[in-house]
């Protein structure tokens, strides 16, 4: 039994006319200190998804169905008293901006101690010891000073960092962290990352990675996720997939990135854009934007059109997707002949 | 620390020349001291004479440094009312209205903190909504108007008996609908001298007595306000990311709510405090005609109405005085509390 | 060109977009402001067409009878039902006193913001839009007088105005002088609204895209800016009106502001207070009752306005 698992998860905002539908069907596991990567476009459900393992996703959402099991309990439906044992004690979160997520009014000193007192009883000298020991890990220079400061003193890569160290604080099972480094400039994003990797190997943390860079996920997770429109379509091995993407728009991202276009032609792009949540296509929602919509006649497969596609397994991945349903039945059949 | 006092210092410097040269140009325009001194009968040459004398004729750049340096020393003339000096009537006055601003303030603060934040932290109980629908109304009725009905009600009394008072439920309904007044709500009773010109209603029940009334009117029109602007500041703090950052953190609620979340409300409301003086300032004019509280409201009016020139300006000077000053250790303390504040300059 | 074929494709009419705004639609969702918009026609109605519906005349001497002076409402013993809602201690109706003093506080309300509104933004487009010196010194002025508080600023204005003119002329031209005086006490709201918002729409591009094409910054401040800073215009004038109907009924009731012989609502219930103590309670209550209601609804339709609208304000 993996550490994390998450079973047909959906999420639902309670919206004046109806509900929507953030996150359908949504199933993964993370084993201890496996690296897991989650993409998409913004709006796919990437946030909605990690927010709501802790049960932290903003009214009116909520959780409507499935399960998200940790070490054994079920979170899901769980009480805020019990959450809250487990929010920053064993999965802890960064969050985008590093601007925003830190208390203006409170020095650094006071969010690492009240986080250890809240979850350990110990007093505020061992609190304050621990705090520096952590931001000696970040690497942040002259950490004795920075308890006491404000975060305004400090520079967003910096407050990054103090952010990796509340989050590493109680020794956590698993960190979601929410596109760490989008809100970061852009030459320290990869120190910032690498500084997360380095910790997670360390103390072999688990780590949830959502973001939008293929290039980080490939780099940092050893499987990987893909979402649109709130459903997983396609997961398995970052490896594979980055190498031999299945699913169109998996491909469609994968060759929209700029060192897949040849120089001096234009970038590639998927045409069109993300479908609103509340206003889905019928069938598979990739499908007004897919290029192989189309079967061998030419004519659009009713599938694709009518029924969501349900996940099959293509090698060491799990793909939903209509058209790659054919190709794996066609290659079952073949190989059967062939041994017939 | 030194610099952002000395700028503050300046600007507060800034604002009582602003004053001082308006209150000025009152005097100088409204006020003949002489028709004061010598009355009627005195013939013009006469007059002309004294004026001379005075400096009545000087450049108004000159008199202006005059008038400048006695109100340094807080020299302002005579009352043409009262017949003494225009500040020994003010220092008469101010601890009347300063026991009423201090009872109103404790009124406020002790309320619309834990109000504003309920409302915020539930903003669809109906206890909130309640709450919301109450300070409108109260941010709608004029203060004399909450005054004159306070009157009707707890000093003069009401005898409503629509029910039939022969019947057990109809006199318990009649007696619930009815108030029995009685609630003194004219002048400040016997307060108790202190020292100086301060006379207290603070020491005795009886002295509370006379507050209660004049104080929950001045109340209820500005605790709304702050109802409102807690509620309005909470919620939108409430929304942050570090309170979001907080909750992943695993803090307990009451953390959250109490640290994290009051303090950042705080800061605001501080700053509208500040402004909001000079209102409950001017509130306590009307306050204190209504409930004839001998303060510097009252006396304001009595001033205006007499055409006390002199003792106009004096009043002008001091509330001045007393909003700068109480404006800039409103800042200091908001300083004190924000640390993106380096007191040194500007908010970061 | 282009914009002739703008023109040719279907443009809805003004009242179309109207049903199908947002607006019309939250407001059928609110009976609040349902409520709140009749009782305001409501009132006026009552106001525009006070001397048809007033049983009397109250400035007429002749019809008052010093005789049936505080006669209680009609559902009080002793009412005369000649006067519905009793008589004043003068022997005037009081249900004509109330119609005539409500339009009295509405002029004196609606003129008042229309005059604060000329100040405050012209003065906040000088501000917000030329900057440097006039925008500091103007701003300067405001915070001061805000600091002040505008009710303060408008008593002392009041006073000095009465002192100048003296009694018997102030209160012949009460009227015009209290729009003056309650418009220099509040200009710093819109002029600090309206900086705000010209300064958040000047940093837009199309502002720059004016002044490429090199129009007059009086034209680009006018024509192009001042529309989009309408909205909160719109959202303070409703709280600003029901301020200035507050600060005449307080002016008025300091003694500063509408004559008894011409009375608005304000100095109606200055005048009835001096009866309370004898159980005359109506004279001072009921004008009291209407004015409540009348700054009560318009701050409910400002509440919801806000709402819908939802521009950012100057906080403060």
């Amino acid at each position: 039994m993996a550490l994390l698992e998450v079973n047909n998860l959906d999420v639902r905002f309670a919206l004046r006319g109806g509900d929507v539908r953030a996150l359908r069907d949504v199933c993964f596991s993370l084993d201890r200190g496996e690296r897991l990567g989650i993409v998409g476009e913004s709006g796919a459900g990437k946030s909605v998804a990690a927010f709501s393992l802790l049960n932290l996703i903003a009214k009116p959402g909520y959780i409507a169905g499935g399960s998200i099991t940790f070490d054994g309990e079920e979170l899901s439906g769980m009480k805020d008293r019990g959450l809250r044992r487990i929010r920053g004690n064993r999965i802890s979160m960064i969050f985008q901006d590093p601007m925003m997520t830190l208390n203006p009014v409170l020095s650094i000193g006071e969010q690492m101690v009240e986080c250890l007192k809240a979850h350990r009883r110990i007093s505020t000298r061992e609190a304050r010891a621990i705090s520096l020991h952590k931001l000696n890990q970040v690497q942040i220079p002259s950490p004795e000073t920075r308890l006491d400061q404000y975060p305004h003193e400090l520079s967003g890569g910096m407050r990054q960092r103090v952010i990796i160290a509340i989050a590493l604080l109680l020794d956590p099972d698993i960190i979601i962290a929410d596109e760490p480094t989008t809100a970061l400039d852009v030459t320290i994003q990869a120190e910032i990352m690498d500084l997360l990797l380095e910790l997670c190997e360390k103390h072999n943390v688990g780590l949830v990675l959502i973001t939008h860079d293929l290039g980080v996920v490939s780099q940092v997770t050893q499987r990987m996720l893909v979402m649109y429109a709130g459903r997983v379509i396609e997961q398995g091995p970052t490896r594979e997939i980055i190498n031999d993407p299945q699913h169109p728009y998996t491909q469609g991202l994968i060759n929209a990135l700029p060192q897949m276009a040849t120089p001096g032609s234009r970038l590639n792009q998927i045409p069109g854009s993300m479908p609103s949540l509340s206003n889905l296509p019928s069938g598979c929602a990739f499908h007004p934007r897919c290029g192989f919509v189309n079967d061998a006649n030419g004519e659009p497969r009713k599938a694709c059109l009518d029924k969501v596609p349900g996940f099959v397994d293509s090698g060491n991945c799990r793909v939903a997707c209509h058209m790659v349903a054919e190709l794996v039945n066609q290659q079952q059949r073949d190989s059967r002949e062939e041994i017939l | 620390m030194i610099a952002f006092l000395i700028k503050r210092l300046f600007h507060a410097f800034l604002v009582m020349f602003v004053i001082s040269v308006i209150s000025f140009a009152i005097q100088d325009n409204l006020g003949d001291p002489i028709q004061q001194m010598v009355g009627q009968s005195v013939p013009e040459s006469e007059r002309a004479e004294l004026r001379e004398e005075l400096g009545l004729n000087d450049p108004f750049f000159v008199q202006y440094l005059r008038f400048a340096k006695n109100a340094a020393q807080f020299d302002f003339g005579y009352s043409y009312i009262f017949n003494e000096p225009t500040t020994q009537v003010i220092m008469r006055h101010l601890p009347a209205t300063l026991e009423l601003v201090a009872a109103t303030t404790f009124l406020i603060v002790l309320l619309s903190v834990p109000i504003g934040v309920y409302s915020a932290i539930k903003p669809r109980a109906w206890l909130s909504r309640a709450f919301m629908g109450v300070s409108i109304v109260g941010i709608s009725i004029p203060v004399f108007l909450t005054a004159i009905v306070l009157i009707q009600l707890f000093a003069i009394g009401v005898d409503f008996t629509p029910f039939p008072a022969d019947t057990a439920w109809g006199a318990w309904l009649n007696d619930l609908l009815s108030t029995d007044g009685g609630m003194p709500a004219y002048g400040r009773g016997n307060p108790v001298h202190v020292f100086g010109t301060w006379d207290t209603n603070f020491s005795s029940l009886e002295g509370l007595t006379y507050l209660v009334l004049p104080a929950i009117s001045l109340a209820s029109i500005m605790l709304p306000l702050f109802i409102r602007l807690i509620r309005a500041e909470m919620l939108e703090v409430l929304q942050s990311e570090y309170v979001k950052f907080a909750r992943a953190k695993g803090i307990s609620l009451r953390r959250i709510y109490f640290v994290h979340a009051l303090k950042n409300t705080m800061l605001p409301v501080i700053t509208v405090g500040g402004v909001q003086i000079g209102t409950l300032v001017a509130y306590t004019i009307l306050t204190e005609t209504v409930f004839q509280w001998p303060g510097m409201g009252l006396m304001f009016l009595d001033a205006i109405e007499r055409s006390d020139i002199p003792l106009i300006v004096t009043y002008l000077m001091i509330v001045g005085l007393i909003f700068v000053i109480t404006n800039t250790l409103v800042d200091l303390i908001y300083g004190l509390v924000n640390p993106t504040v380096k007191l040194t300059g500007k908010p970061a | 060109m282009r914009e002739n074929a703008m023109s040719d494709t279907i443009v809805p009419g003004r009242w179309a977009r109207f049903r199908d705004s947002y607006l019309l639609y939250s407001f059928k969702r609110d009976l609040v402001a349902q409520v709140s918009l009749v009782l305001f026609a409501m009132l006026i109605f009552a106001a525009v067409f006070a001397p048809w519906l007033a049983p009397a005349n109250p400035y007429d001497l002749a019809q008052i009878d010093i005789m049936a002076s505080e006669l209680p409402p009609f559902w009080i013993d002793g009412a005369d039902p000649q006067y519905l809602m009793g008589t004043d201690a003068q022997g005037r109706d009081l249900l004509s006193t109330i119609l005539y003093g409500l339009r009295v506080s509405l002029i004196i309300g609606f003129g008042a913001v229309l005059m604060q509104a000329a100040i405050g933004v012209s003065f906040g487009l000088m501000a917000g839009y030329l900057g440097g010196r006039v925008d500091a010194f103007l701003m300067r002025l405001a915070d001061i007088q805000l600091s002040f508080s505008t009710l303060m600023v408008a008593i002392i204005v009041g006073a000095l105005v009465k002192a100048i003119f003296g009694g018997a002329t102030f209160s012949e031209y009460a009227v015009p002088l209290l729009v003056l005086i309650i418009g220099l006490a509040e200009w710093p709201q819109y002029a600090r609204t309206v900086r705000a918002s010209v300064l958040a729409e000047r940093s837009k591009e199309y502002v720059d895209a004016a002044r490429v094409m090199g129009l007059k910054s009086r034209r680009i401040m006018f024509r192009h800016i001042l529309p989009n800073t309408l909205s909160p215009i719109f959202v303070i004038s409703t709280v600003q009106v029901a301020n200035a109907i507050i600060s005449e009924a307080a002016l008025s009731f300091l003694g500063l502001g509408m004559p008894e012989t011409h009375p608005s609502l304000g100095s109606l219930i200055k005048s009835g207070f001096d009866y309370i103590q004898s159980g005359s309670w109506w004279i001072t209550l009921i004008p009291g009752a209407v004015l409540v209601i009348l700054v009560l609804v318009i701050n409910l339709l400002g509440d919801w306005l806000r709402d819908v609208l939802n521009p950012r304000l100057y906080k403060g």
